[in-house]
């Protein structure tokens, strides 16, 4: 937990890394499905991973969250108190969430539903308008895989193509029209990261 | 699904799929969060596999239904969460009385009466006292990842026929709800399973009835009955005992926590070491019986041990009877669905470690493990 290499995804020494991420948003905006694709793509990529849902008296429109960790190591907690990566995707995620990030982690904002800035001074801060950018796609729904696109772009976390790769085995084969449109959804959110790193 | 290769799975999910290709072949339930996706994995899988689901109208048939296919010689299943394993106590005993195989699985969520849904272990008295009426046991297996909770499955159901006994595996809400990777078995072929011919299957004439029940109004004989039970729990205590270690072999804390709660001790165990305290990590995997046999090799070494629970304090009895009044024994939980952090958990070490002088390096801590220690 303390591993500073958890803090700065992307570097490589000899510490382990291990990513502890929370993504949250409301439901049905697809958090769990980002979580999970991202602990599908880690998997195929053999690394270790775990993804945790909130649970309860979920509702569309209500909360939702998941943590999800990636490792190089067997990962020992499934749950964060203190993520090295929040993805907030509306107000209350960011209310809630941007006080747990670690110093020296990322906190990605959807700027589309957020109405106000970060507070945190001693966190990476990743503003990327996903809902806009997939209104402009014409499928709002693919605003979580805009946010995915600039998640890696920002940590190389996993390969996109191990995304896309999650994807085709996830969704059902009468599904897989739609794989397209997520690509290109992801690429946006890609190109968003590399503009501003 | 591809065999021998790795998928990602829900907790409940993997555990209803290891069971049918362990041979379940009927599985019964009532729906309760969370667990809800054994019986609805097991609603389609088992019509896929031959096998039979039924959505009963309530814990108590579904248990009762167990009790009959159980009976019958089936690989008989039934999963439920906290309050609704309550509910099937009386058959629970009934199985055991009647020395019917079958699996049960509690996803524990947080109490007492209907509590809530999130994560607690709050049920370590009723799955390992009894539960039910009546002098008995049953095996309970606790794993702490979905790959370990599909291997445990799969051993609950020949353990149960080897025993005769029912089996619980005892999971919590995180176990049911996360997913990781996991490699499932290959299917048993359930024609290739071990003769049960205690079974009722119809005697097609040629042989004398088989009965399945319960009661037996002559003391003589039901005391003959529950020893030769009790036989079979004490072949059970001594054949049956799981544990696993970790960062253990110096330690000189050692933390005792099972499912869940393990990993995330495992976590504080590191964090621990960084600062230079000999934590480690003793986690029983069989909760009866309670792998006491472990403890034996671990008081020499510890200066202390630290239960740590999502209740508040039960599998803390059974260090302290391993233990037998040779260490101290330390107690921190969590309670109401709250799950224990690793910061939080290394915030106890910390001060168990203090008070019980535990916090230098294993090589300096000889004192450390004198009979000063002892309460």
């Amino acid at each position: 937990m303390s591993n500073p290499a958890a803090c700065e995804p992307g570097r490589s020494d000899n510490v382990p890394a291990t990513h502890e991420l929370v993504l949250a948003g409301f439901g049905g905006q697809g958090i769990l499905a980002m979580g999970q694709l991202l602990a599908y793509a880690g998997m195929l990529e053999e690394k270790h991973v775990s993804w945790l849902p909130s649970y309860g008296a979920e509702m569309r429109g209500g909360t939702a969250n998941c943590t999800v960790v990636i490792s190089d190591e067997p990962v020992a907690s499934p749950v964060s108190s203190r993520p090295s990566i929040v993805v907030a995707m509306n107000d209350p995620s960011l209310d809630r969430f941007e006080p747990t990030v670690r110093p020296g982690g990322l906190l990605l904002i959807n700027t589309s539903l957020c109405g106000r800035q970060a507070r945190r001074q001693d966190v990476r801060v990743l503003e990327v308008p996903a809902t806009g950018i997939a209104d402009e796609l014409g499928e709002g729904r693919v605003a979580n895989m805009v946010m995915l696109g600039a998640l890696l772009g920002a940590t190389g976390l996993v390969g996109a193509q191990s995304v896309l790769e999650s994807l085709a085995k996830v969704l059902p084969p009468r599904r897989h029209g739609l794989i397209p449109l997520n690509q290109r959804a992801l690429l946006r959110g890609q190109e968003i990261a590399a503009r501003h790193s | 699904m591809v065999m021998g290769q790795k998928v990602l799975m829900k907790g409940n999910e993997a555990i209803a799929e290891a069971a049918v290709r362990a041979g379940c072949r009927f599985y019964a339930g009532y729906p309760i969060t969370p667990q809800n996706e054994i019986p609805e994995y097991m609603s389609w899988r088992q019509y896929e596999a031959g096998g039979q689901f039924v959505q009963a109208e309530s814990e108590l048939a579904a248990i009762n239904m167990v009790y009959g296919a159980g009976g019958a010689g089936t690989r008989a299943m039934t999963s439920s969460s906290s309050p609704g394993i309550s509910l099937k106590q009386e058959g629970m005993s009934y199985l055991a009385g009647a020395e019917v195989p079958a699996v049960i699985v509690n996803m524990v969520r947080c109490g007492p009466g209907l509590g809530g849904i999130q994560p607690a272990q709050s049920d370590y008295f009723q799955a390992t006292r009894g539960g039910g009426h009546g002098d008995y046991h049953m095996l309970v297996l606790a794993g702490e990842s979905v790959q370990e909770m599909v291997d445990l499955t799969c051993l609950a159901f020949d353990k149960a026929d080897e025993y005769r006994n029912p089996v619980l595996l005892l999971g919590d809400a995180i176990l049911g709800q996360i997913m990781e990777p996991v490699t499932l078995p290959d299917p048993v072929d359930t024609a290739g399973l071990p003769d049960k011919p205690w079974a009722t299957t119809g005697t097609g004439g040629l042989r004398r009835r088989n009965v399945i029940n319960s009661l037996d109004l002559r003391p003589e004989s039901l005391e003959r009955h529950n020893l030769k039970l009790k036989a079979k729990y004490d072949r059970m205590a001594s054949s049956e005992q799981r544990h696993a270690g970790y960062r253990i072999d110096d330690a000189t804390l050692v933390l005792v926590a099972y499912g869940s709660t393990a990993r995330i001790c495992r976590r504080a165990v590191d964090l621990a070491r960084r600062e230079g305290i000999a934590a480690g990590l003793l986690r029983p995997i069989s909760l009866w019986p309670f792998p006491a046999e472990a403890f034996e090799a671990a008081v020499p070494r510890a200066g202390a041990f630290l239960a740590v629970e999502m209740s508040l304090g039960q599998m803390v009895e059974d260090v302290r009877l391993a233990v037998q009044f040779r260490r101290p024994v330390y107690f921190y939980g969590r309670t109401g669905g709250v799950v224990p952090t690793p910061a939080e958990v290394l915030v106890q070490i910390r001060e168990t470690a203090g008070a019980c002088g535990a916090s230098t390096a294993p090589a300096a801590s000889g004192a450390a493990r004198g009979g000063g220690l002892v309460k």
